[in-house]
């Protein structure tokens, strides 16, 4: 993605984040808070809303100031724009839903340490234009977004036998809400994508999710 | 230290571990003096979940409800009623008070006749046990809370590389742990900058980084090049953002926050060696086509976290 390439359609970046880059499934990136707050669908909702804001957000930053930040400090700088927007998210938060920032606080706070943002940074939005950027970092949040609401909601239903606290399973396998139960989870929603996506691709030979570690 | 290999020193951490489950057992106690009146109170201890056991250094002549005060630390006016009072063997009591007593906390009994007073706490080096085993087995980082898993998975495929990187981890962490702690002890909570919490610390671990990266370089070349890719990775790992936030929470003490670091530092060094001796006997397997990769490791993963939740029944203060 040179400087001299036309950016993606807004679409087309939308379509990327969600399916094809997704952070979670498929690039297997900041894979802590996707274990850690999925126990049921509103946490991953609120954590997912959390980094959604604090992508775009951050994605704008950059792109509108990327002339001026020299290239040899760049990744400092990126982290203290994302330590900023992840501040103030993290406080309206805690002002707006205290319950729900309760049980998730810890988590909104780690956003400043996930690799998704800051590698969108690097990669996208320190190269493109406000509005391509804007859609990279729209795109890749709600893929987080979604990723994190399959993964609550399947936890949930199977974990306490209800879907955004609204009972439906009478006998629910309390494994699943455990820890280690999340950790399955994943491995289960994992590879039911990679199925898919082989079968979508008619037995091509792909790189399985995962293939490639960004810390 | 430069060719001590990272393989053969994580063979003492399970060792040191053991030392440790060993070190209150070695301290010693004093045998209770036969006759005569009580002079002291030798020990006290709390026993779940409401009584209390005093051993005297001769036997009590009084032992009725009346000749014992208790009280909280927190509040030494308020007396808990103590509602029986039973005396063992060799000058032992044992109070029953009408409260659920923590272990951790501290109390304060105090008896009339002969007047004698104690302070009922645990140990320092018993909170700081605990405090340690906690972070570095009951609530493993990685296992139960989740944390630092990009490098947990991103790492772990070969035993040597796994372990190295669990070394520079506990040490890095110790130093950032120890670094944010005191910023924010002696910076932002006179000041009120809380709300700074996660701009500073994050730009300490990342300082803090950089300089143990360029004094190395610098004065022991050989261990950098051994160490070195795995410092610059180490900004990237929750967990070193974690354990200051958790400790600034607590509002720890500088012994409370260096054994939080030590163990959580110990407790994924620990994990991420478990995992890769796993992953390294993987390789030989046959995974199906679609849990190739990732899926199994997070079911491997999983296994282990199974395991883990064993240690929740770990519980040093009872």
């Amino acid at each position: 993605m040179s400087d001299t390439a036309p950016p993606p359609g807004p679409l087309q970046l939308l379509v990327n984040g969600i399916l094809h880059e997704n952070p979670v499934f498929r690039l297997a990136l900041s894979l802590c808070p996707a274990v850690a707050v999925t126990t049921t669908v509103l946490n991953g909702l609120i954590l997912g809303v959390a980094v959604l804001a604090v992508q775009v957000l951050s994605s704008v930053t950059v792109a509108l100031v990327r002339g001026a930040i020299h290239p040899r400090v760049r990744i400092p700088v990126y982290t203290i724009i994302i330590a900023v927007w992840v501040s103030a998210i993290d406080m309206t938060l805690a002002a707006f839903f205290p319950a729900l920032y309760a049980q998730v606080g810890l988590y909104v706070k780690l956003i400043v340490a996930f690799a998704i943002i800051i590698s969108r940074l690097e990669v996208f939005a320190s190269r493109q234009p406000l509005v391509p950027s804007f859609f990279d970092g729209l795109g890749m949040g709600l893929g987080f977004l979604l990723a994190l609401v399959t993964i609550g909601a399947f936890r949930e239903l199977l974990g306490n036998g209800s879907f955004a606290g609204i009972a439906l399973v009478p006998r629910p396998l309390l494994f699943f809400a455990l820890p280690a139960g999340g950790f399955f989870s994943i491995a289960l929603l994992m590879a039911f994508f990679n199925r898919i996506d082989r079968a979508a691709s008619g037995g091509a030979k792909r790189p399985a999710a995962g293939g490639s570690h960004h810390g | 230290m430069a060719d001590l290999r990272p393989a053969r020193a994580a063979a003492f951490v399970p060792l040191a571990i053991v030392a440790l489950f060993a070190l209150p057992a070695l301290r010693p106690t004093p045998l209770p003096a036969q006759g005569g009146t009580p002079h002291a109170i030798v020990n006290a201890r709390v026993l779940a979940p409401d009584r209390v056991r005093l051993q005297f250094d001769a036997p009590l002549a009084r032992t009725d409800a009346a000749n014992f005060r208790f009280t909280e630390g927190s509040a030494p006016d308020a007396p808990v009623p103590v509602t029986h009072v039973e005396s063992g063997p060799d000058g032992s009591v044992t109070l029953t008070v009408a409260q659920t007593l923590r272990a951790s906390e501290r109390y304060h009994v105090e008896v009339s006749e002969p007047p004698l007073s104690r302070d009922v706490a645990p140990s320092a080096w018993m909170l700081l046990l605990t405090v340690f085993l906690s972070s570095a087995l009951i609530n493993n980082f990685v296992f139960t809370r989740y944390l630092g898993l990009c490098i947990f998975f991103g790492v772990s495929k070969r035993v040597e590389t796994a372990v190295g990187m669990g070394i520079t981890f506990t040490a890095v962490m110790v130093f950032t742990a120890m670094s944010s702690w005191a910023v924010d002890t002696f910076v932002l909570q006179p000041h009120h900058l809380g709300f700074l919490q996660v701009l500073v610390f994050i730009g300490t671990v990342a300082a803090v980084v950089q300089f143990l990266d360029t004094m190395l370089k610098k004065t022991h070349p050989a261990l950098h090049k051994g160490f070195g890719v795995y410092l610059m990775l180490i900004t990237t790992n929750c967990i070193i953002l974690a354990v200051p936030l958790i400790n600034a929470q607590a509002h720890a003490s500088l012994p409370e926050a260096f054994s939080l670091a030590l163990g959580s530092g110990l407790g994924f060094l620990l994990a991420i060696f478990l995992m890769s001796s796993a992953r390294e006997k993987m390789e030989l397997a046959r995974v199906p086509k679609s849990f190739e990769g990732l899926p199994i490791a997070f079911a491997l993963a999983g296994l282990f976290a199974l395991a883990f939740m064993g240690f929740s029944g770990l519980d040093f203060l009872r």
